[in-house]
């Protein structure tokens, strides 16, 4: 279990975070810039001391302000993974990797060297210092870096934010391998949500040093009260769903949700797999009668739940397919001409190349998170 | 090959011997400064950072003075030394070096101090976070990336005390054999008559050796350099 009750005057705000949720998988705190989200972190690892509160890990007591315990950084055992590499400018890739295992106790080294090194490719790197490593390359050693360290959990505070869009789609794909094949907890922090849907299963939504919700990234993701701070030009519905099998002759893959069957572009995984994906409410029409002689290859019938209340031309609405929570964007227009309102059953449409491709993740959670079922 | 005359062999040794010991003696002395002032700030501070200027800017005389009054067998602090653990320092080479040391002593303070200042304290909070402690971070990270400072501040220091003349003239005084180094030597020989070719030796071997000290640290850094970056 992960714990963490504190508070802390900062210059912007007072940071009052409370919260609770289990300590497994991706963790992910998400918030606008200098909404508190680096200074949690910073919590978490004894970088920064709350003025009260208390911080607990798998049942660890890192800080509690009441009985006086304050354990330094030193020996927390949380490995953080920070925005810059922070590797040693004058220590070797490989002595690098190894000065958290070094410092582990010998008892807890269950995560190795070797292992490590070919997970991340980085077998190369090894003799050269960090000075000669590209930006995507030094990342990856930090990752390595604080996995090696055998911590109980690990903190990644935007490991991508400093790395180019061509460099993050390089490493994410570690940071994916590094969370389904160690058994070791993330907190992730970011304010991307692409990031975040790829990757977490719970979320944690923090707004001036604030939690203002706290679940599984789908739950919190349709709530309609929290679009303000989920975002409102990215907003969309997460949904999971499971791959059912592959269509080559039209580069077609179909998956299975609550609420049908969607068909998107190709991808290489395996049937049976549990994905997460985002779609965007402008990608999502509505039609009163299952539409006939169109090029959409996914319509699926919805409900109408919820109206948002939004001024200007387009409104939002939340729709619920068979349990699974998707948003349609449409224009005001459109909604008086259809006389919408809520429990009205109608039947949504999502053009096939409109899925969001950045944003698919696989689940690694318990299937808690598959509507439906 | 040139031979040296006793005298000049004699002056060498003694002046060598002089600034090794003044450069060991600051360093340790010289790093906890330079991390006091680079890390802290407390009321005192900019009294503390005069005191250890004051022998860049006082008349070297004048610390050959105090260092007399201070530590002299008769003086405040000296004759405890003398009484509890029969140590002399005023009119011996050990004097030489610690007059040497106080006047090389804000020069090696100068430059550890800005390569602390220039360390990213990031990096050490890092290696908190990978579990290791104070100490360890120090001499794992901290230390290992100033060492260009630490080696620039001990050449400074070095050279400084090869050419010490007027602290070290005034505390230990000018001994052949005893205190006796190079820039003392050149001194006395120009003082006796006809002396202008064993001064013009004296100065010669005064350059050669500043200009060795200087590409061996030059060779060091470089190797550092050459370490940082792969």
């Amino acid at each position: 279990m992960l714990k963490i009750d504190v508070e802390k005057s900062l210059k912007a705000f007072h940071l009052n975070t409370r919260f609770e949720c289990e300590s497994s998988g991706v963790i992910a705190l998400f918030g606008r810039s200098g909404s508190g989200k680096t200074s949690i972190v910073n919590m978490l690892a004894g970088l920064l001391t709350p003025e009260r509160g208390e911080v607990v890990v798998k049942d660890r007591v890192l800080f509690d302000s009441s009985q006086g315990i304050n354990v330094p950084p030193q020996e927390r055992r949380l490995g953080y993974v920070f925005q810059e590499d922070r590797l040693f400018p004058h220590l070797t890739v490989r002595k690098n990797l190894l000065y958290g295992w070094k410092r582990a106790p010998k008892s807890e080294r269950r995560i190795q060297l070797e292992q490590v090194v070919e997970m991340l490719g980085i077998e190369a790197l090894l003799e050269r210092h960090p000075g000669k490593l590209s930006g995507g390359e030094k990342q990856r050693v930090a990752l390595g870096r604080a996995l090696l360290a055998n911590p109980s959990l690990l903190l990644m505070d935007e490991p991508l934010a400093a790395l180019d869009q061509a460099r993050k789609e390089d490493v994410l794909p570690f940071i994916e391998r590094l969370r389904d094949e160690f058994d070791v907890p993330i907190v992730y922090v970011s304010h991307s949500m692409e990031e975040i849907v790829r990757l977490a299963d719970t979320m944690v939504l923090i707004s001036d040093g604030r939690v203002e919700a706290v679940g599984a990234v789908d739950d919190v993701m349709g709530r309609l009260d929290l679009r303000p701070l989920t975002g409102r030009y990215e907003a969309g519905a997460v949904l999971s769903a499971r791959v059912s099998s592959h269509d080559s002759e039209f580069a077609l893959t179909e998956l299975e949700f609550g609420g049908g069957t969607l068909r998107i572009p190709l991808l290489d995984v395996p049937t049976g797999t549990l994905l997460r994906l985002r779609i965007r409410a402008r990608d999502v029409s509505l039609a009163l009668t299952p539409p006939t002689d169109i090029s959409i290859q996914n319509v699926f019938k919805a409900t109408i739940v919820a109206i948002g209340g939004e001024t200007g031309p387009q409104i939002d609405l939340r729709l619920e397919a068979g349990g699974a929570a998707v948003w349609a964007r449409i224009t005001k227009r459109a909604l008086m001409s259809l006389n919408l309102e809520p429990g009205r059953e109608i039947y949504a449409m999502v053009k096939a190349i409109a899925v969001d491709r950045h944003s698919l993740g696989r689940v690694t959670g318990p299937d808690r998170f598959l509507s439906g079922e | 090959m040139v031979s040296l005359t006793p005298m000049e062999l004699e002056a060498l040794q003694l002046s060598l011997r002089v600034a090794f010991f003044a450069v060991t003696i600051s360093l340790p002395l010289g790093i906890a400064a330079a991390w006091i002032l680079a890390r802290y700030s407390f009321p005192g501070k900019p009294i503390l950072d005069g005191i250890i200027h004051l022998p860049l800017v006082l008349p070297p005389v004048v610390v050959g003075y105090l260092l007399l009054v201070l530590l002299g067998r008769e003086g405040v602090l000296g004759q405890w030394l003398y009484r509890l653990f029969d140590i002399t320092l005023a009119f011996t080479w050990q004097g030489a070096a610690v007059a040497a040391a106080v006047m090389a002593f804000p020069l090696m303070v100068r430059s550890i101090r800005l390569a602390l200042e220039l360390v990213d304290r990031n990096l050490e909070a890092a290696a908190f976070t990978l579990g290791a402690g104070h100490w360890n971070v120090f001499f794992t990270v901290t230390l290992p990336l100033i060492a260009p400072g630490i080696l620039a501040g001990s050449l400074l220091a070095f050279a400084r005390s090869l050419g010490e003349f007027g602290a070290t003239i005034t505390f230990a005084a000018n001994i052949p054999g005893i205190t006796q180094t190079i820039p003392l030597a050149l001194y006395s020989v120009i003082q006796t008559p006809e002396g202008e070719f064993a001064a013009f030796r004296l100065a010669i071997l005064s350059v050669v050796l500043s200009f060795t000290a200087l590409a061996i640290s030059e060779i060091l850094a470089r190797r550092l350099r050459t370490r940082m970056v792969g």
